[in-house]
């Protein structure tokens, strides 16, 4: 696609480096997840190798436990002497649907629980819910592992409400009372002065529609203002909910790529469907010499999943390393074994917390802006 | 990677629940809100473009009261002018008739006072006349005892009659 115009005006420059800037600032921390992930898996095979000793702190497994979703939502507390909040478990298995409580694995993570209803026998290893076998083995885990620590038992399909799932419907609670209220306000008070939670959110929702949808989508921003609004809100409201530690915040929802990918996938969804004919016109056809078309055309091809792809990515990426960095930080605690830490852990931890804050906000604004400029792309007329 | 493998069951979640709070957003928040915003803009814009035109028309209307005003002062100027004029006239012309009636009972005065002045020179006259008579007689009367006297009388009266 002939991205020149995209550079015409400085704002879009500006947007577009930015947006370049974040994609690689987002593989790059994935880059360094996956080492993480590594590290993790050859720390928890050490671990289960020296699982008589009393193990040190795992740093690896502890984050990624607080960054993965999770079928019980703690309070507080840990395993048995904390206060858990039991969530629904829902099994498409081979044998129809299962559904029981999360508490019926009696906080078991590591296989070791087998729960058997309608039939059906599984159990929940490192966060997953996995077919049990008929036998333990010399763990008394009822799972098959590898040589790198990964389950080899078949998975039921798991529709359960967990952390991250519960956690999302209360956030859409939340908007929907909050945005219900303000819409009450505007038909209460037609024509008058905001007040209350509506003057609040007003500048907000103004910000959306002038800053980002006004200067992406041209007059046709009207028919796009509920997703873009919706979609700017539900980041946003999430993100701040991640960076809450305790219930009802402390799910990682933007930071799992599930939902990022679902969001993505709206966008490329409208995008595709709203697009007119010079946007088919321009992959299909580029303004390029024909001799360049044969490589153009897969180009553009690639570069219209690409876009949403990197969507997804950036959103995710970012909330993870965030959480991570947070975590890891508040870890060096447990890493030096010292008191004396604490200090300058703490600050850190509460220095790069105010940069999330921030970050919660710039990402659901890059989210929205982006997927304005895509639409806008799409729909945009040449005269 | 199981953190960039998105679960099933969460993908199927995400998916219901986020078109789901779009439709009910869009619905009963979104539609409402962008409705009543734009509505108000769209008051606010019309009360703004009103009180311009107001304020353009009382502009032209206190200009009007100025022009209005303007004129009135010229107007009662013109009238001041012309009641001085007015005025003016008036008095030269009561000042000419005072003159020419005074110059006029001067005159009257004047023939009367030459009248009079006639009339007593002509008593006068008379008064002399009858008196030079009088004492004529009286010198005569004595004088015509004298037959000498009387001739040289005559010759004289009759020398005087020649003259004339």
């Amino acid at each position: 696609m002939d991205y020149n115009r995209v550079f015409v005006s400085k704002v879009r420059r500006v947007i577009v480096v930015f947006t370049l800037f974040s994609a690689f600032l987002g593989f790059r921390t994935t880059a360094f997840a996956q080492t993480d992930s590594v590290a993790l898996s050859v720390v928890s095979a050490e671990e289960h190798v020296a699982t008589e000793e009393k193990k040190e702190f795992d740093i690896t497994s502890f984050i990624f436990h607080h960054i993965s979703d999770s079928h019980s939502f703690t309070l507080f507390g840990h395993g048995e002497h904390g206060f858990t909040l039991n969530l629904p478990v829902i099994l498409y298995t081979d044998k129809g649907l299962v559904n029981f409580s999360s508490a019926a694995f009696n906080h078991d993570d590591n296989g070791t629980v087998v729960v058997e209803r309608n039939g059906v026998r599984v159990t929940k290893f490192h966060g997953k819910i996995y077919y049990a076998n008929e036998t333990p083995d010399a763990h008394g885990a009822y799972v098959a592992v590898d040589a790198e620590h990964h389950a080899t038992n078949v998975r039921p399909l798991d529709f359960s409400i967990t952390k991250n799932v519960f956690s999302m419907l209360l956030s859409m609670v939340v908007l929907l009372v909050v945005f219900i209220a303000v819409a009450n306000g505007y038909k209460k008070r037609e024509g008058k002065a905001p007040k209350g939670i509506q003057s609040f959110m007003e500048p907000i929702i103004l910000f959306v529609r002038d800053d980002i949808a006004k200067p992406n989508l041209g007059h046709k921003y009207a028919a796009f203002m509920p997703y873009l609004l919706s979609v700017f809100f539900f980041i946003w409201l999430n993100n701040m909910l991640g960076l809450v530690p305790f219930f009802p915040g402390g799910a990682n929802v933007t930071g799992n790529i599930a939902l990022t990918v679902v969001l993505a996938a709206c966008t490329f969804l409208i995008t595709t469907f709203k697009a007119n004919k010079y946007y088919w016109g321009h992959i299909l056809n580029p303004p390029v010499p024909w001799w360049l078309k044969p490589l153009m055309v897969p180009v553009e091809i690639f570069g219209m999943f690409t876009k949403p792809i990197a969507l997804a990515i950036r959103l995710f990426a970012n909330i993870t390393a965030g959480h991570i960095l947070v975590m890891s930080l508040l870890c060096l605690i447990f890493i030096f074994n010292s008191y004396a830490v604490a200090p300058a852990s703490i600050f850190f931890a509460v220095f790069i917390g105010l940069i999330e804050f921030l970050v919660a906000f710039i990402q659901a604004f890059i989210f929205t802006i982006l997927s304005a400029l895509f639409i806008g792309m799409a729909v945009e007329e040449h005269h | 990677m199981d953190l960039l493998v998105p679960e099933i069951g969460l993908l199927v979640w995400n998916t219901i629940a986020f078109l789901v709070l779009v439709f009910l957003l869009g619905k009963f928040a979104w539609k409402p809100i962008m409705k009543g915003i734009s509505d108000r803009e769209k008051s606010i814009d019309e009360a703004l473009n009103k009180a311009e035109l107001a304020r353009q028309e009382m502009a032209r209307l206190s200009s009007q009261n100025e022009e209005l005003m303007k004129q009135a002062r010229e107007e009662r100027d013109q009238i001041l002018k012309e009641a001085k004029a007015l005025k003016d006239g008036i008095v030269n012309e009561a000042k000419n008739q005072a003159q020419t009636e005074g110059a006029k009972l001067i005159e009257k005065a004047r023939i009367e006072i030459e009248n009079q002045k006639k009339a007593a020179l002509a008593e006068l006259k008379g008064q002399v006349s009858a008196l030079s008579l009088d004492i004529a007689e009286r010198v005569l009367r004595t004088q015509l005892d004298d037959k000498a006297k009387q001739q040289e009388l005559v010759n004289n009266l009759l020398k005087d009659v020649e003259l004339n």
